[in-house]
């Protein structure tokens, strides 16, 4: 799927990264650690999380993560967006929980990546 | 590019927020020298991780990278606490971190055998009240 059906299947908001909504999207992972995503992070290409600090967006940088979602209506402040920005990130919001946004993506096609 | 070219950093330990700057300016310099995106992926995920433990278990410190058409040679010095057990922080889990730092998303226990995963050598010499150098190189296939 593209990052827009992604963002349509969680009815979210584009903070960042308007003009990227067509590149593809494989798999995701869901945490608020970026301990464990940094971890067992294996080519995913959407990063979901509820944690707003400026680590989010390093370490999806690190991890070569084409878009972060913000779960439970997070939104973080303009000084991240503004990293999110340099770094060609797509950045999106939903009011969706975790385990509801990662199911309805699971649902429609994304994996999770190789256990 | 048959010289080796030499990138300083110093670590400072007051600012979580900035935190992993040195590893994005790394990154964003290999991708323009051309190395391979492998070997770019490797450095970052292990630098990263080793920038965020000088931050959040030492006072800051030194990186040094150094790149040559061969490997690229990381060197991360501190003036910390030094770790009393090696072995024990190269396990999975095991953490010190104060909750504090969880609550940052940091503090899983992952990071140095993350280092060792992603990183084709990596040395750790510590002292107690001293400080901490790890050492990490990744080859260029
Ligand atoms: N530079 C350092 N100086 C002093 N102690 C360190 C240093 N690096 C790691 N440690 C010790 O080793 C432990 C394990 O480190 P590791 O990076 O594996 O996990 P963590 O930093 O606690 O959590 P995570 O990396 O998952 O965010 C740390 O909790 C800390 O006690
Ligand atoms: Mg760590």
């Amino acid at each position: 799927m593209t990052v827009k059906d992604a963002m349509d299947l969680l009815g979210a908001d584009v903070l960042v990264g308007e003009e990227h909504l067509d590149r593809e999207v494989r798999s995701a992972c869901g945490s608020d650690m970026m301990s464990d995503v940094l971890a067992f992070s294996k080519d995913h290409s959407i990063l979901l999380t509820g944690l707003c600090n400026p680590q989010v967006i390093r370490t999806a940088e690190m991890l070569d993560i084409v878009c972060i979602i913000f779960v439970r209506g997070k939104r973080p402040d303009d000084t991240v967006l503004q990293m999110a920005k340099e770094r060609d990130l797509v950045v999106l919001a939903t009011r969706h929980r975790m385990f509801s946004s990662c199911g309805m993506l699971y649902e429609a096609g994304l994996n999770g990546g190789a256990a | 590019m048959a010289d080796v070219i030499t990138l300083t950093y110093d670590i400072s330990p007051d600012d979580f927020t900035r935190a992993g700057e040195a590893s994005s300016d790394v990154k964003s310099k290999l991708k323009q020298m051309g190395v391979p995106p492998e070997a770019i992926r490797k450095v970052s995920i292990a630098l990263y991780e080793g920038e965020i433990n000088m931050v959040i278990h030492a006072e800051g410190g030194r990186i040094t990278v150094e790149i040559s058409p061969q490997r690229i040679y990381m060197v991360l010095a501190d003036k910390g606490p030094g770790i009393p057990d090696i072995e024990k922080a190269m396990q999975a889990g095991w953490s010190t971190a104060p909750d504090e730092v969880r609550s940052l998303g940091f503090g899983a226990g992952m990071g140095l055998p993350n280092m060792k995963k992603y990183s084709d050598e990596m040395n750790i010499e510590t002292e107690i009240g001293v400080g901490t150098t790890v050492t990490m190189s990744v080859n260029i296939a």
